[in-house]
């Protein structure tokens, strides 16, 4: 285990946050990891991230949610059993259609919006009992924190943040 | 300021008289005599191998809504001579029709989409959009058509009952009445001169909202800095308009559509024809703004004002499916016969139009324009809404023509020349409007953050 050593600049504003997220991604310093206690609109871009492929799980497991409620009812109410319920003509999948319609619909949006969320919890490493990776309570609340790596440039990092406008700057061992 | 250019104008007359010769052969065509029906219609009995003549015959007739057993059908055709003068008079009539429902297909089709984008403006308005403002000139534009087409559409409708042989609506028909008890029950609200009198308390309703909406729109351009007046009086008279449009929209539904099947009714018919309207509005709104600012006419429009209408034109199609499946589904579940000779018309006689525009008007937009990426793409949007204003033309197609022609449609001279007759007047009206105005509508209180607007 090899200690390594980080930056934490915290400002208390976002708009001076997101200002210096572009001086430091100038200056061609890596930022590891901002936290702020609430969504700053652009933040992402700013940084350089790379945009979110959720929707495109989404749609995939809407379409499997479909395929489940299609087979599942072909199988129950048209080949395993085909009964005359109220004279309902049950001799194909497509002449009984619209009574199905409801339930391929509702499965798909359960498939697509449940299994949405258990990967968005997954790729994001959250569950029950998990202990908090917070550097500073005051994240949560009402200051903006961002760390970068120190490789020997400490000096130099720490007054290019400070003209940035961070109120604070702490150099912290980060155990891996 | 937007200069209406030579070209278009004359592409614009153009189509009018194109359309208009269409329209023309349509009508010159559509009158056959007895014997030249019952000619074409033993040429079809040759045809079909001997069974044209039953077929034909157990085809549901239009406006005779009963369902009898298919059995005995053949017999009694070749039997009755009374049946098959009765046959050949039916089929003479809904062949005479043809032109006349092509027009009315056609004219409340381009009225609607000017109903509809009145009906967006006066939401975006009412519920004071930060975005949209920057499009008010190009809706303003749309709904200048809507007086001269909604005058059009009563037009037709009382004409067919009058000079015509009541070829669009059978209630019309003293004679059809007279032995009709269902209609004579519906009789206090289906009589020409009620329909005509309502016919004009809507279109007066709706043109006077958009007279002074658009005088507000223009005041409040030239009006002294910090003078907000003519925006407010405008937010006041939006309200009452949307008001008046719910009752009088869905009231219209059931005049100059509904009653083509004075035997049948359905409670969210007025929802569905709104939804059909609202969807091709909003797909107008968009081909119009893209075609403008190819032309550098709307600087101020990006692609965020694109993405933005065109996630209306995904919703409200959805929204629209989300109708027809309910009206559909609800009726064949039922099955109750008075109901759902409706449907086993359309299905019958209409296979691939009422099927086919289920997939141009939900399928296709719901996988088109789902991706973000995609609706901010002029050219994807420019294709999905020419699928989506096709479709619903097809919608008002299989409202209207299985109650006329009943099994006797096709989509061939008179419905392409009605099209492009009304297609022609929309873009010369709609254009001459948009050049009368500045483009931008300056003095609108939330300009600016429209203009800024971005997603």
């Amino acid at each position: 285990m090899e200690a390594s050593k980080v930056i934490h600049a915290i400002y208390n504003d976002d708009d001076i946050l997101m200002s210096a997220v572009k001086r430091v991604k100038a200056e061609r310093y890596h930022i590891e990891e901002i936290y702020t206690p609430f969504p700053v609109h652009g933040l992402d871009r700013a940084m350089g991230l790379a945009p979110t492929r959720i929707a495109i799980t989404a749609f995939i497991y809407g379409l499997i949610g479909l395929t489940v409620a299609t087979l599942m009812m072909n199988f129950i109410m048209i080949e395993d059993w085909p009964q005359n319920i109220g004279g309902k003509p049950s001799f194909s999948y497509l002449e009984n259609m619209p009574a199905f319609v409801p339930i391929m619909f509702e499965l798909t949006v359960f498939f697509s919006a449940h299994l949405m969320v258990i990967t968005f919890y997954l790729r994001s490493r959250m569950w029950p009992f998990k202990s908090a990776e917070n550097p500073d309570p005051r994240t949560t609340d009402d200051h903006f924190l961002m760390e970068i790596a120190v490789n020997g440039n400490e000096e130099a990092l720490a007054s290019m943040l400070k003209d940035t406008g961070a109120v604070e700057i702490n150099l912290v061992d980060k155990a891996h | 300021m937007y200069t209406f250019s030579n070209k278009l104008k004359t592409f614009s007359f153009i189509l009018m008289i194109l359309g208009a010769l269409g329209v023309g052969y349509g009508f010159m065509t559509s009158h056959k005599s007895f014997e030249e029906v019952e000619h074409l219609l033993a040429e079809e009995s040759h045809h079909g191998g001997g069974h044209g003549e039953a077929n034909a015959h157990h085809a549901t007739p239009s406006h005779d809504t009963n369902a009898k057993a298919e059995g005995s059908h053949g017999e009694e055709a070749h039997a009755q001579v009374d049946e098959h003068t009765k046959h050949v008079e039916h089929v003479q009539h809904q062949i005479a029709n043809r032109p006349w429902s092509a027009l009315y297909v056609a004219a409340f089709f381009f009225m609607m989409i000017a109903l509809g984008v009145l009906a967006f403006y006066a939401i975006q308005i009412a519920s004071q959009a930060g975005w949209s403002p920057v499009l008010f000139r190009v809706m303003e534009g749309i709904t200048a058509y809507l007086l001269p087409g909604a005058i059009i559409v009563l037009l037709i409708a009382i004409a067919s009952g009058t000079i015509g042989h009541y070829n669009i609506f059978i209630w019309m028909d003293p004679d059809v009445v007279a032995h009709d008890k269902l209609i004579q029950g519906k009789s206090g609200w289906l009589n020409l001169g009620g329909f005509a009198i309502r016919g004009i308390i809507f279109i007066a309703g709706w043109a006077l909202y958009r007279h002074f909406a658009r005088k507000f729109s223009i005041a409040q351009d030239n009006a002294e800095p910090g003078d907000k007046s003519n925006f407010k009086k405008a937010f006041r008279i939006t309200a009452g308009f949307l008001v008046f449009f719910i009752y009088t929209e869905s009231m219209m539904s059931w005049d100059w559509i509904m009653s083509v099947d004075p035997h049948w009714f359905s409670t969210l018919f007025g929802w569905y024809v709104f939804a059909s309207m609202f969807v091709s509005g909003i797909t107008v709104i968009a081909l119009l703004s893209i075609y403008l600012k190819s032309r550098g006419y709307l600087a101020f429009v990006n692609e965020n004002h694109l993405h933005d209408v065109a996630k209306f034109m995904f919703g409200i199609s959805i929204f629209w499916t989300y109708l027809w499946f309910s009206q559909f589904m609800l009726i064949w579940y039922s099955n109750i016969p008075e109901e759902v000779t409706y449907f086993i018309t359309r299905i019958n006689d209409y296979r691939l139009p009422f099927f086919g525009m289920v997939v141009m008007n939900f399928v296709f937009p719901l996988l088109l324009l789902m991706n973000a990426e995609y609706k901010r793409m002029p050219w994807f949007v420019v294709m999905a809404g020419i699928v989506i204003l096709a479709g619903h033309y097809i919608d008002i197609f299989n409202m209207i023509m299985p109650a006329t022609v009943g099994d006797r449609w096709f989509i061939g001279i008179p419905e392409i020349g009605s099209v492009l007759l009304f297609g022609g007047l929309f873009i010369f009206v709609v254009f001459t409007s948009l050049s009368k105005a500045s483009l931008l509508a300056k003095g609108y209180p939330l300009m600016k953050e429209s203009e800024d607007f971005h997603y």
